[in-house]
């Protein structure tokens, strides 16, 4: 599974850094190192939406403080 | 509303915006031929003995600002038929000479050049002068001047001579396309190959334009764009890119950032070195101290560096870089860079590409451009790369201690090399800008002035991040 983080100014301004800090510390504890692949994009052309964190093509809305429920619904889900 | 420092600039720019508006419409090479004409219409000149001459020089324009002499590889073009041919009269004697006793000049000058008349009046034996200067300096009345062209004056490596029909002519060999003499020539003779219409090909194609566009386009620009575009906010700015059509603005800054980290290990590593940023001092060094080369760091510069990123995180994308600097466009061009940057504009041809839209940005509202930290903000203006890796070594903890030397414009550093080359420069870390002030001081400024390197520190300030480790660890 690819995972994709914004790192586009608009998304950087609303804590892309965190969200992908904290992706990446989920992605180690749960052990699915593996199994996914965490990215970065520039401008996702969805700043309003930002964070903005791609799976595949589907883009959702993520911030800082929701990182952890994201992970558990969309991506432990998935795998 | 001033956008340009001279009316010199102002007419480059008008030629670039006419060419850029055909390139849009895909009408360039039907009316490039009208275009003097559009510009200087009627019988009146206004700059030259005659209309003709002004629309023959302003179709040489046309044809630099379409990319110019193919079998010239210098960016840096010389438009003869506009060179006034200014007299180089060299150090004179004028008639401020009082014909005093203390005859300083004389005593000054090594090369025995300086006799008087009968009434003591000095006068300087040409075939004798080596226009060092010292006669001129030393004189109590400044009676001495040296009268030097100024496209000759700007050139501090020397590759500007005259040929036999008197016009200024650029030593490929010694030319670092820094673009101090396009600057500086007050008749505009000396021009910088333009690369809009490559720049308008590639957004034309490109998602945003076209419907079945299949690449993204990313703007990279300087930090020193912070000092440009006075009329207008920053935030204006990046939404008129975004209007031209890229698909995101990101700051070369951030390139910088990851410059800084990497060139202090490398500095800590090789115990002396010297930056590798500025294009022009890196030709510098390559043409003027051969044997220095291997003192060049290896980093690519911001420019290459965050755009080789760009296009690794994103396949098919392309890369425009606009900055201050003539040089970028000969470094995009390297072996090395071409892969990463498509092409290069400066703030001078951003202008006109605005325009030649028609978006006006001050109108506009602002969009957002925070990818890079202080650090990487301030690589625009002098000191700031050395700031920068300075801060690179604390934050990696690294056992070193930097000694630079900080070289504000190229004969700073051919002082730096000199010494170098000899073994006696005081430091381990040389921070090579051909520009006075840093890139700030670039030849594809719009304007240049005394605020802008506290507007630079001023934008560095207002960094969302505070350290060059947090603002890179995105990029992992």
């Amino acid at each position: 599974m690819k995972i994709t983080v914004c790192i586009g100014s608009s998304c950087h301004i609303k804590g892309s850094r965190q969200v992908v800090e904290r992706l990446q510390e989920l992605i180690g504890e749960s052990g699915v190192g593996e199994k996914v692949e965490l990215g970065g994009s520039f401008c996702m052309g969805n700043c309003q939406k930002g964070v903005c964190v791609a799976i595949g093509e589907e883009v959702y809305s993520v911030t800082p403080n929701d990182v952890d429920e994201f992970f558990e619904k969309e991506v432990l889900q998935r795998i | 509303m001033r956008k340009f420092d001279t009316k010199v600039q102002h007419l480059k720019y008008k030629v670039l915006r006419e060419v850029a508006r055909l390139a849009w419409e895909d009408a360039l090479l039907e009316n490039l031929i009208d275009i003097p004409k559009k510009l200087v219409p009627g019988n009146e000149p206004t700059m030259r003995c005659c209309v003709y001459k002004e629309r023959a020089i302003l179709g040489e324009r046309v044809k630099i600002a379409m990319g110019g002499d193919t079998d010239n590889k210098n960016i840096i073009e010389v438009i003869e038929i506009a060179c006034d041919e200014c007299p180089v009269g060299g150090y004179e004697v004028t008639n401020a000479c009082r014909g005093c006793l203390a005859h300083r000049c004389e005593d000054v000058c090594k090369f025995g050049a300086i006799s008087f008349d009968k009434d003591h009046v000095a006068h300087i034996d040409k075939s004798k002068c080596k226009e060092c200067g010292a006669c001129a300096k030393v004189c109590p009345y400044t009676a001495i001047v040296g009268r030097k062209r100024p496209c000759q004056n700007a050139c501090k490596v020397k590759a500007i001579s005259m040929n036999e029909q008197k016009a200024a002519t650029v030593d490929n060999d010694k030319c670092i396309q820094c673009g101090a003499c396009v600057y500086q020539c007050p008749f505009g003779a000396i021009m910088d190959k333009s690369f809009i219409v490559n720049a308008i090909d590639i957004l034309k194609k490109g998602e945003k334009n076209c419907k079945d566009g299949k690449y993204k386009v990313y703007a990279i620009v300087a930090p020193s764009i912070s000092s440009q575009f006075s009329y207008a906010k920053l935030g204006q700015v990046v939404t008129g890119l975004n209007r031209l059509g890229f698909n995101d603005v990101i700051e070369a800054a951030l390139g910088a950032d990851m410059v800084a980290m990497s060139e202090s290990r490398e500095l800590a590593e090789k115990g002396v070195l010297t930056s590798s940023c500025c294009p022009a001092f890196v030709e510098y060094v390559k043409s003027a101290f051969p044997n220095l080369e291997g003192h060049i760091s290896h980093n690519l510069s911001p420019m290459a560096m965050l755009a080789k990123y760009v296009k690794t995180i994103t396949p098919n994308a392309k890369v425009i870089f606009i900055g201050p600097c003539t040089a970028k466009k000969a470094e995009a061009q390297l072996e090395s860079v071409k892969p990463y940057v498509d092409t290069v504009l400066t703030f001078e041809e951003l202008q006109a590409l605005f325009d030649s839209r028609d978006i006006d940005i001050a109108t506009l509202e602002e969009g957002v451009l925070d990818n890079a930290s202080y650090f990487g903000r301030i690589f625009a203006r002098s000191g700031g790369l050395t700031s920068a890796v300075e801060q690179a070594i604390k934050e990696q903890g690294i056992d070193f201690e930097v000694k630079p030397v900080i070289c504000d414009g190229i004969e700073a550093c051919r002082m730096a090399l000199l010494k170098l080359n000899k073994g006696v420069l005081d430091g381990n870390f040389i921070e090579g800008m051909a520009c006075v002030g840093g890139c700030i001081g670039g030849a594809g400024c719009l304007t240049h002035g005394e605020k802008s390197k506290a507007e630079v520190d001023k934008y560095g300030e207002e960094a969302l991040e505070k350290t060059i480790s947090a603002t890179i660890s995105i990029l992992k």
